[in-house]
């Protein structure tokens, strides 16, 4: 029997103030049939803390369709597993470390890479990529920069030492996340299908090892601590709770690992994570309907005097767990001592279900192990619309700023008077500039130039495209295949917070359009969704209206969510985050040589726009950038025009006639232009005729766009697709010269010098030109622009 | 048992890009008069070995005599 | 023709250059650290990587490693020794090629496509003068320094085989470095032209369709000019 270390009086006021509520405690206390003991409670607390038990969002998360022909593991495991061919599958994920790089971003944004490259070999995988996707408040603030660089140099110090690449992300500046930045991580590993592993532990009488990094009081209760409560102003003081990594460690675990897989030593595996040897042990327990005993004095110790509990809910780094039939120990041993590897048999299997902590003769903990996993309360939090949203929603951008050229709007008159030189292609060239030089659009560069992204040789695109494309093979068993992969991560959290519905179908359709733009078929897809505290009615109801718009949006692509991770209480302040629900997506190639780049190729190349543009402005950079707002209504998304857009694409691409693709996105066309110039050094002549105001023609962000471009041979030939595919297109000009040039036919007055105006109602359009721009300039503005912002040199 | 203290640095003339950058970002912050930052490693070793066996050590390992000094003292 | 590639402990582009050998039609098998026979191959690459995580300094730990000193009577017999960004680390704490490498000036780590000019020959390239190559380079510290008098008995000898250069070969040894590198050093050998460490990373531009093919006459060249070690 349990040790009696807690009195009835004193153990609920422990319960909350490891954050249960009373009815959890007396939860705890029915399943115990007694006062829990301190280390039971400290195990209870974090295995039902938001973090570890999805006790607020599971319900919503229902709406997510898991599974699909290709889906060899969904959620419910250390990472899911798609199936991609030939006997190949893919496991991926992603997962949020955003309190910890709050409090110290280097160790923070580390550890998170850590954290997910874990979970990714856990499954039998070896790690071929990674991805993240960052979020920090104005640059112009001094210890956002802090936040950023540091963040950025710890992806960069602990992947680049696992020989990891790293191979695409986004980060965006937002005042939104200035008390509460956000680092999400993804992972992607490659295996044979017939690998596949799972954290179950079976067959009593198995022992339980632990393997790799010594057991400290660091990131004691980061689980519940951290990740389930909101930030105040007492931050700092939570330091010891941030793990420091160790990567060195971690590249030894992946190897031997591996190995111990590949000999097939090991039963089950699992990694230490949030909520530590808690976590690992209980669940592998419970996936496999059995006990563990648990000795926390056989653990090797990095302080003195550890009590029980501080061995179980430690959050120290680099620890994995695994179950080994006994006869089967000693080779294990060697192969964890082959690697310099500390392993440690800790405990055993049993077949009572039980989950029993003891140190040596006494016993500090005894519960049924499935409870901790799987009996946490499961609420149903009352969501409310939230008041902002009429307001900012009702903003109409073409009503209520001057906008240059707006009068090209059909039916949407500005008032007489207004001047026309607005529409000179100086100011549009000077706000082309300024958007390319924003720090939400600009060239990220100087943050993938510090990452190692070419390291396994399968890097066949590398970052600043739409997608980063790996080709399939495995350099070390010298396997390679003409299979790839293209992957992507995207949210725009300005979207979510203007419509959480619709934000979130943007993000799945938008990392659906880079794969696609890639020459990638979308396959499955990971998420992280970032929000605000869960027991806020307004807070949770745009959580789940982002959760049914990603699950409708998935639906209509037909891609299951095969894993993810909820991150709530990203507030600070009391002021909650945009909503930002992050979409991993992962697409397949069949022909890694058909892949396609964004870049203009070869002078001559006939440019198609596929896709329409509406007059939409709501919510876009040029809002940001030149009127500093955030408001209006997101671009509308209509999910068939989407799909028939992508396929279109995807089967040009895929048919070797198409030479550049490139998503319309932040910005709109005329930065999409911009970017892919820059990338092939060539300039491009455009003509755009969609009759919208060229603010709206330029730089809206409307959806289901792509660029490309084709030789002028093949120009006919894609034109016919387009039209029995019966998707709109228009074909927008010509690749060559040194300059952006583009034209718009506008409403006659706009072009005209006497503006004399009063033709609002004639339809007399004149074609004129809005921007004429060196692409030498195009790039200086783009290239250079983040490294400026990190250095101080812009103000907001 | 004995308890060293052990600096290492880098040696005169070489470049040590960290202390450069700690000065410049000393006078962005408005610290006037700092003519130089060096930065070096700090090592504490203690266990049953003499100071020339430490010598040793850090000829050896700890300090690259190619581009570093170092300077040992019994804490 | 067989190449050994030594995987220390934290060694991350072992499979990549035994990849690279292998597309190149060679062959490669791995040596572990603990090793101690070098007997079967013909030539000997260390690879980049994080070696004992570069902790104390890069390549500081490594060298103790049973194999170095097989390595380094491999290297007095005249065999073809290459060091790749981490291996050269490891070569300059062995003392088999002379200097060391500090933290780049910028003090970030640096992943690009970078120029070299080829500016002497050894064992492993005998490109002609001039000739510009681009090839990746992914470090943290890979700003050489050496002493003057080493400098220039370097340059007597011809040792510095590769400098990092504009895209038209022009300003090698006018700061082109990225990392900020003494005399815009990429890559050195040893006085016999047998050892030879470089930076930048030839395997990673074996194969067009992952960034070009500028890496191939590091390994191609050695197999031609196999029969020279073979005394």
């Amino acid at each position: 029997m349990p040790i009696k270390d807690l009195s009835p009086e004193l153990a609920p006021d422990l319960a909350v103030e490891l954050g249960l509520k009373p009815d959890e405690y007396e939860k705890i206390v029915d399943i115990l049939g007694r006062v829990p003991t301190v280390t039971e409670l400290y195990m209870y607390s974090l295995m039902w803390s938001e973090h570890c038990s999805y006790k607020h969002s599971r319900k919503a998360l229902s709406m997510f369709k898991s599974d699909g022909p290709r889906v060899l593991q969904g959620p419910g495991e250390n990472a899911g597993v798609i199936s991609v061919g030939d006997g190949w599958a893919v496991a991926f994920k992603m997962e949020s470390h955003n309190h910890p790089s709050a409090i110290e971003p280097y160790q923070g944004a580390a550890t998170g890479i850590g954290g997910i490259i874990r979970d990714i070999f856990t499954m039998g995988a070896r790690p071929i990529a990674a991805l993240d996707s960052l979020r920090f408040g104005m640059l112009s603030e001094a210890r956002q920069r802090y936040l950023f660089e540091g963040s950025v140099a710890g992806i960069g110090g602990y992947g680049n030492c696992l020989g990891v690449p790293t191979v695409g992300g986004e980060v965006y500046f937002e005042e939104a996340y200035e008390g509460n930045c956000l680092i999400n991580a993804m992972a992607i590993g490659l295996m044979r299908e017939e690998d596949l592993t799972r954290a179950v532990a079976a067959g009593p009488g198995n022992v339980v090892l632990l393997i790799g990094s010594t057991t400290g009081r660091d990131g004691i209760g980061g689980a519940s601590v951290l990740a389930s409560q909101e930030f105040d102003e007492r931050a700092e003081d939570k330091r010891p709770a941030v793990q420091v990594g160790d990567p060195f460690e971690e590249k030894l675990l992946i190897e031997a690992c591996l190995e111990l897989l590949g000999k097939k030593l090991l039963v089950g595996l699992g990694d230490l994570g949030a909520a530590g040897l808690t976590s690992s042990a209980s669940e592998m327990a419970s996936r496999g309907g059995v006990g563990m005993d648990v000795d926390v004095a056989k653990i090797p110790a990095r302080e003195l005097g550890m009590k029980p509990f501080e061995f179980m809910v430690s959050e120290s780094q680099e620890r994995m767990l695994a179950v080994v039939e006994p006869e089967k120990l000693a080779e294990a041993l060697a192969i964890c001592g082959k690697w310099g590897l500390c392993a440690t048999v800790i405990g055993e299997v049993t077949d009572t279900g039980r989950f029993v902590v003891r140190s040596g003769d006494e016993v500090h903990a005894d519960m049924p192990a499935a409870t901790l996993a799987h009996d946490a309360p499961v609420y149903d939090p009352p969501r409310e619309r939230p008041s902002y949203l009429d307001a900012v929603q009702a903003f109409d951008p073409f009503a209520e700023l001057e906008l240059p050229g707006a009068r090209g709007l059909a039916g949407r008159q500005e008032p007489s008077g207004e001047s026309a030189e607005n529409a000179g292609s100086a100011d549009l060239g000077e706000t082309l500039l300024g958007l390319l030089a924003s720090p939400n659009i600009c060239s990220r560069r100087w943050i993938w130039e510090q990452y190692d992204h070419q390291v396994m040789l399968n890097t066949v695109v590398i970052p600043g495209g739409d997608a980063a494309v790996l080709r399939i093979g495995d350099t070390g068993r010298g396997e390679m295949t003409r299979r790839a992969i293209a992957v992507s991560s995207d949210c725009n959290g300005r979207y979510c917070y203007l419509d959480p519905y619709v934000g979130a179908q943007i993000a799945v359709a938008e990392a659906a359009r880079n794969v696609t733009c890639a020459g990638g078929d979308p396959a499955a897809v990971t998420d992280c969704l970032n929000f605000g505290s869960p027991e806020k009615p307004e807070v949770f109801w745009t959580l789940y209206e982002a959760v049914r718009g990603m699950a409708d949006a998935c639906k209509a692509f037909d891609v299951p969510v095969i894993s993810g991770n909820v991150s709530f209480y990203n507030e600070s302040f009391g002021r909650p985050i945009y909503p930002t629900p992050t979409v991993g997506l992962v697409g397949l190639l069949d022909d890694v040589e058909r892949h396609c780049t964004l870049d203009f190729k070869d002078e001559g190349d006939v440019i198609v726009l596929v896709g329409e543009s509406e007059a939409e402005l709501g919510g876009s950079e040029y809002l940001k950038v030149e009127h500093d707002l955030v408001a209006g209504c997101p671009p509308a998304l209509d999910l068939e025009l989407e799909k028939s857009v992508q396929a279109a694409v995807r089967d040009a691409i895929a048919s070797g006639l198409v030479k550049s693709a490139h998503d319309c996105s932040d910005g709109g066309l005329a930065v999409a232009l911009a970017e892919s110039c820059i990338a092939g050094g060539i300039g491009a002549n455009v003509h755009l005729t969609d009759g919208l105001p060229p603010i709206a023609s330029l730089f809206g962000e409307t959806q289901s766009r792509i660029v490309v471009t084709v030789t002028d041979k093949a120009a006919e030939e894609l034109v016919s697709r387009l039209i029995a595919a019966e998707v709109p297109f228009s074909v927008i000009g010509s690749v060559g010269g040194e300059r952006l040039v583009i034209d718009g036919l506008v409403d006659g007055s706009l072009g005209d010098d006497s503006g004399d105006g009063g033709n609002d109602n004639d339809g007399r359009l004149t074609l004129v030109g809005l921007v004429d721009i060196m692409v030498d300039d195009l790039r200086d503005a783009y290239e250079g622009a983040l490294e400026r912002a990190v250095r101080g040199e812009v103000r907001s | 048992m004995a308890d060293y203290e052990i600096f290492v640095t880098y040696k005169e003339g070489i470049f040590d890009p960290p202390g450069v950058t700690a000065e410049r970002a000393l006078a962005n912050l408005g610290y006037q008069g700092v003519d130089e930052v060096k930065i070096g490693k700090y090592i504490r070793l203690s266990g049953d070995v003499d100071t020339s066996q430490v010598t040793e050590m850090c000829e050896k390992l700890l300090a690259n005599p190619v581009i570093e000094d170092f300077r040992i003292e019994s804490a | 023709m067989r190449f050994g590639v030594v995987v220390f402990p934290g060694s991350n582009c072992e499979q990549d250059v035994v990849h690279a050998v292998r597309l190149l039609g060679f062959e490669a098998d791995y040596v572990w650290h603990q090793d101690s026979d070098l007997d079967g191959f013909d030539a000997v690459v260390l690879p980049g990587g994080f070696s004992y995580g570069d902790y104390i300094r890069t390549g500081a730990v490594a060298r103790f490693s049973p194999v170095m000193s097989e390595v380094v009577r491999f290297a007095e017999k005249g065999r073809p020794v290459l060091g790749i960004c981490n291996g050269f680390q490891i070569l300059t704490e062995a003392r088999l090629l002379p200097g060391a490498l500090l933290r780049n000036r910028g003090l970030k780590f640096i992943c690009r496509p970078v120029h070299l000019r080829v500016d002497g020959s050894c064992s492993w390239l005998d490109l002609p003068m001039g000739t510009v190559l681009k090839i990746p380079i992914n470090h943290n510290e890979g700003n050489y320094v050496c002493d003057e008098a080493v400098l220039s008995q370097m340059r007597e000898n011809g040792q510095v085989v590769l400098r990092y250069c504009e895209k038209d070969g022009s300003s090698a040894g006018a700061g082109s470095a990225p990392n900020g590198a003494l005399d815009d050093i990429a890559g050195i050998c040893n006085e016999r032209g047998n050892v030879f460490g470089l930076m930048p990373h030839p395997e990673r531009v074996v194969d067009p369709i992952t960034g070009g093919n500028d890496g191939q006459a590091f390994f191609t060249t050695v197999v031609r000019r196999l029969a020279e070690f073979e005394s």
